[in-house]
């Protein structure tokens, strides 16, 4: 059943990219799918950009064995949404092309800029990548009973096929369909599990203490530490506006008016998920009970799998692991196209060919860098088997937070910013993340298995954040550039009117 | 009043709201992060059977940032668009 699922979705979303490929013939094409999508549409693809399958399993099963400790992930994860409205959504549309990196250059020296926001791109990319090919490999072994290598190639070559092909626009209708299975799949399994409870979620939450103390209602051991606490939230909080796979979204849509409708749709889309997820994870604490999730993975991620066998037998099972299986599928194709723009835009067409590239050059360069990222997908997919990569997506937000995040601001909204001050910001943000994550109690103790770590906060950002800030702020006073001020004018202009 | 100078008044009236709203949101998640830290038993502590504070104040914060980003559509779509279309013919 969850085989035949699983192939009416690989066999749709290739039909999908075969009408998708018919229609990519240019580099725009590629990269923003024309520009012709909805705020709608963009809005359910960003939804789909964004929900992991590290958010759908990850989070019900977190909250089936903690309780109330997943609450605050989901909290964290969606309130980046309002940031990249207020601050970066319309700008971005008004002002670039194909990437973020286009932004943060429009006034400054090419070259320098792009090669250090290519850096803290790929940077993130790539971690977010190991993240969600070992998840991948992982969940596909649990839920097909396939072999983990063998998972992580079919993952790799399936989206390959997506983004080589289909680029933007395949990748675009395949989160669509992705987001629509996700959401329906997870409300559907939400409704159902509330049947059991007269459709009132205080009676499951109500239920879950019964069994298990009300302490499941409360927090929990989670956070412990305050600072600790504040630093994941602010890398969840600024990280979401320094994704490359989510900024390159902006592009898709005609204007700034539809920049702003899409994060509208995608921040009730996404919400609305967390909601659900909340009620899945209690849901699967009392139908499928602790031990029982425990005795198949013991980080809980099949809870939200098991409770759908639990409320609608192995149909649903079926149904929910092909959504899930989508999920990944997803997340990993909007990677590696971003990757790919960065590779291809930012450091072959921008600083290898100066910006003088023919369309036939930047397209064929563009499926070339995304056959090396699938190539790389799959290779770190079987390389970090069995390793501990849970804390991948935290360390890839808090380079997204550090290192693309205060660059993108400041090119935006700061006069005084200048090539010296981005390049510095871009690279002290990726390498205090990554040197910080290193020291932190995340590597040493977790999975280095060392006593004590010299670095106490399990995610840099409270430092690595507030650290780019003060490097960009300290170069730009120190060494100003009059040239990117004088052209600041033209930022001021474009930013509202896109001309 | 030129357009050049209305460009500009409309300029800082986005980025203002854009701060505010901005400044809202860690406000409120950063609280809620805060409690979470530092008053465990009054998160703990039941409204209804089956509904902790907890649980409430945090679809709470999910709830305030679709509050924040329906005040700043509204502006946005009933203001901004306006004025700046206004503009863009004049500019």
């Amino acid at each position: 059943m969850t085989v035949a699922f699983f192939f009416i979705f690989i066999i749709f979303s290739l039909g999908i990219t075969y009408v998708a490929a018919r229609r990519t013939r240019n580099a725009e094409h590629f990269y923003t799918a024309g520009g012709r999508v909805t705020g709608f549409q963009n809005g359910l693809a960003l939804a789909g950009d964004y929900m992991s399958a590290a958010s759908f399993l990850g989070i019900a099963g977190l909250v089936s064995l903690s309780g109330f400790d997943g609450l605050i992930y989901s909290i964290g994860f969606l309130v980046g949404w309002p940031v990249v409205m207020f601050l970066i959504a319309e700008p971005l549309r008004n002002l670039g092309k194909y990437t973020f990196a286009d932004v943060v250059a429009f006034r400054l020296r090419q070259a320098p800029v792009r090669v250090a926001a290519s850096i803290g791109s790929l940077a993130v990319v790539s971690f977010y990548l190991i993240a969600q090919m070992v998840g991948a490999g992982n969940l596909i072994h649990l839920l097909f009973d396939i072999e983990y290598e063998h998972a992580v190639e079919i993952v790799g070559f399936v989206m390959l096929a997506y983004v080589l092909f289909g680029g933007m626009m395949a990748t675009t209708w395949v989160q669509i369909v992705k987001a629509v299975l996700l959401l329906s799949g997870a409300f559907l399994l939400a409704m159902m599990t509330l049947a059991r409870f007269g459709f009132n979620p205080l009676a499951l939450f109500h239920a879950a203490s019964e069994r298990y103390g009300a302490a499941v209602l409360g927090p929990g051991r989670l956070v412990s530490n305050p600072l600790d606490a504040m630093s994941l939230g602010l890398a969840l909080m600024l990280g979401t506006a320094g994704l490359p796979h989510i900024l390159m979204r902006f592009y898709t849509v005609p204007n700034a008016r539809t920049a702003r409708t899409s994060v509208t749709y995608a921040t009730a889309f996404i919400g609305f998920f967390y909601l659900l997820t909340f009620i899945l994870g209690f849901g699967a604490m009392v139908l499928v009970g602790q031990p029982a999730i425990r005795a198949i993975d013991a980080g809980g991620n099949m809870a939200a799998p098991l409770l759908a066998q639990a409320v609608g037998g192995d149909a649903f099972l079926g149904f929910i692991s092909a959504v899930a299986f989508a999920t990944i599928l997803a997340v990993v194709a909007g990677l590696t196209l971003a990757g790919a723009a960065t590779l291809s835009h930012d450091l072959w067409v921008n600083v290898v060919r100066h910006g003088a590239a023919s369309d036939v050059e930047q397209l064929r360069v563009a499926r070339g860098s995304t056959v090396l990222l699938g190539a790389l997908a799959i290779g770190l997919g079987i390389a970090f088997k069995g390793q501990n990569v849970a804390y991948m997506v935290g360390l890839a937000f808090a380079i997204a937070a550090s290192a693309n995040f205060p660059a993108l601001v400041l090119s935006i909204f700061w006069r005084k910013f200048t090539t010296r001050a981005a390049q510095m910001s871009m690279l002290s943000g990726t390498a205090s993340a990554l040197i910080l994550i290193y020291l932190s109690p995340t590597i040493q103790v977790d999975v280095l298995k060392h006593a004590s770590a010299s670095f106490p906060l399990r995610n840099p950002g409270l430092v690595s954040i507030p650290l780019s800030f003060a490097v960009a702020f300290f170069v730009a006073v120190l060494w100003p550039e009059p040239e990117a001020e004088a052209r600041f004018a033209e930022v001021e202009r474009k930013v509202h009117f896109s001309r | 009043m030129d357009h050049l100078d209305e460009l500009k008044a409309l300029d800082s009236a986005r980025w203002r709201i854009a701060v505010w709203l901005t400044v809202a949101m860690m406000a409120v998640y950063f609280g809620f992060i805060l409690l979470v830290a530092y008053d465990k038993p009054l998160l703990t502590r039941l409204v209804l059977p089956g509904l902790s504070l907890g649980i409430l104040f945090g679809a709470l914060v999910i709830v305030a940032a679709w509050g924040f980003i329906w005040i700043y559509v509204r502006w946005a779509n009933q203001h901004y668009d306006a004025k700046i279309e206004a503009l863009r013919g004049r500019m």
